[in-house]
């Protein structure tokens, strides 16, 4: 039997943007247990429902994090809806689809730099953030924000895209599909990156669903899950397949990443053919008064936004339930038996953040 | 608009039931917490996109069973629902001893809302 140890990990640590600590207990190099530790940054956002009301309080969604902001808002917002059976236009659903699938091209793409910078890749981390702000540059034009732009509000969304900017939003992401190809490339033939990837933290599908992982997390491990193919916003007019690998390791989990940026590619293209002309809102009155869980794909999976109304301005409950919350115990088991050197790419890997987990 | 049953139940019929729905193949989606008229818990499952909860209302001096035996993951639901609103849990298999969030009020959530 070799040396036992315990190293602390985080929760200021050069990998992680955000803080997470974990106890790792070592056997020579070899982790035998990981003890996670959150709440370094718990901010009380769902405690604020007590003092901003149903309307104010779609920016406070917006704000649980900066990567996911816009579908945090979307959530919260259809969960309003729904309880008041209030009735999107059509044109507003297929805007939504369009910035939700810009979201998570700017998501995988933030992630994929940071995993390029963890194994040291560095041009390739340049080249995958170069292509993200093409995205962020989109999000300004359509909207003026580029991180946090609240757009959507409850009824529909407050700015309407031109026939023109649509098809150029078209012309830009066929180029952008072009230069993905190079990058998929790369993270997906190249030896270097293959070698730090492959094999490492393998998540077994029946450990993925007993361990309750999400997302990208669980579809890399052969779960079909993708809360899209029930058509929430405009999804149930268009055409697509959720993204499943079957390896659960870290190179499955890029992969499944990668192409869902295809996938985005794809599902923008067919709703800027199909957007109808219309309205973009409908006016709410009233107070919502009953409860509703809503669920949304966000880029780092299944999301749970719980609320409950009670006819006045103010909600007596508002509960998100993140991806990274529903993953951290599946990172738990990818990192029993790993290398101490390949804690940083795992933890990578489930997409961390903190920020929703800190809501 | 998804299909969404809340099913009431005892508290003592808390494992069982989790232990039915585990054997049926539900994934344990979440686990909330509100705190109106006692606490009330939604104890939310998913299969194929079938989202059943199961639910209950209790004081907070009552002591209520941990799911984690059956569903080991419950364990984070677990100890945040018994840091943030001061619900008893016992015999949570990983448990915090309300040390999961670093916060300076105690049970923020169940605190006499101001006027």
């Amino acid at each position: 039997m070799g040396n036992r140890t315990v190293i602390p990990f985080g929760p200021q640590h050069p990998v992680l943007p955000e803080p997470i600590h974990l106890d790792l207990v070592l056997e020579d190099e070899t982790v035998l247990e990981a003890v996670p530790r959150i709440g370094y940054i718990h901010r009380g956002l769902e405690k604020l429902v007590e003092k901003k009301d149903f309307q104010q309080y779609t920016y406070v969604a917006e704000r649980i994090c900066g990567i996911c902001s816009f579908m945090h808002g979307m959530g919260y917002c259809m969960a309003i809806e729904s309880i008041m059976d209030v009735k999107v236009p059509e044109r507003a659903e297929f805007l939504r689809t369009i910035w939700a699938e810009l979201s998570r091209m700017h998501s995988h793409l933030l992630w994929l730099g940071l995993l390029a910078d963890a194994f040291g890749f560095e041009s390739l981390f340049m080249h995958s953030w170069r292509l993200r702000e093409q995205v962020l540059d989109i999000f300004e034009e359509t909207t003026g924000g580029r991180i946090i732009f609240s757009v959507c509000e409850i009824g529909g969304v407050r700015k309407d895209v031109s026939p023109e900017t649509l098809n150029k939003i078209s012309g830009i992401l066929l180029s952008m599909e072009k230069e993905l190809k190079e990058l998929a490339k790369v993270f997906l033939n190249d030896s270097s990156v293959k070698y730090r990837t492959r094999g490492i933290g393998v998540l077994s599908k029946q450990a993925a669903f007993d361990l309750g992982a999400v997302g990208p997390m669980a579809k890399a491990s052969g779960i079909n899950m993708d809360l899209r193919t029930q058509g929430y916003a405009a999804y149930s007019k268009l055409q697509f397949e959720p993204i499943v690998e079957t390896d659960g390791d870290s190179y499955a989990r890029t992969s499944v990443r990668l192409r869902e940026i295809f996938q985005s590619i794809d599902l923008i293209k067919q709703a800027v053919s199909i957007i109808p002309e219309g309205e973009i809102r409908v006016k709410v009155t009233g107070n919502p008064n009953g409860e509703y869980f809503t669920r949304v794909e966000q880029p780092r999976g299944e999301v749970i936004y719980y609320v409950k109304a009670n006819g006045s301005k103010f909600l007596d409950r508002f509960r998100v339930r993140t991806p990274t919350f529903a993953n951290v115990p599946a990172l738990l088991e990818t990192l029993k038996g790993c290398a101490l050197a390949d804690i940083p790419i795992l933890i990578l890997t489930i997409d961390p953040c903190i920020s929703c987990t800190e809501r | 608009m998804e299909q969404q049953i809340i099913k009431m139940i005892l508290p003592n019929e808390l494992l069982a039931e989790t232990l039915h729905l585990r054997n049926d193949g539900y994934r344990l989606a979440a686990i909330s917490c509100t705190n109106k008229d006692g606490m009330e818990l939604s104890y939310s499952f998913d299969k194929d996109y079938d989202f059943l909860n199961l639910r209950f209302v209790i004081d907070t001096d009552i002591e209520i069973e941990s799911i984690s035996c059956i569903y080991f993951y419950a364990f984070l639901y677990e100890n945040e629902i018994k840091e943030l609103f001061g619900v008893k849990i016992k015999d949570i298999l990983m448990d915090f001893k309300d040390n999961l969030y670093k916060i300076s009020v105690k049970t923020p959530f169940n605190m006499k809302k101001e006027e």
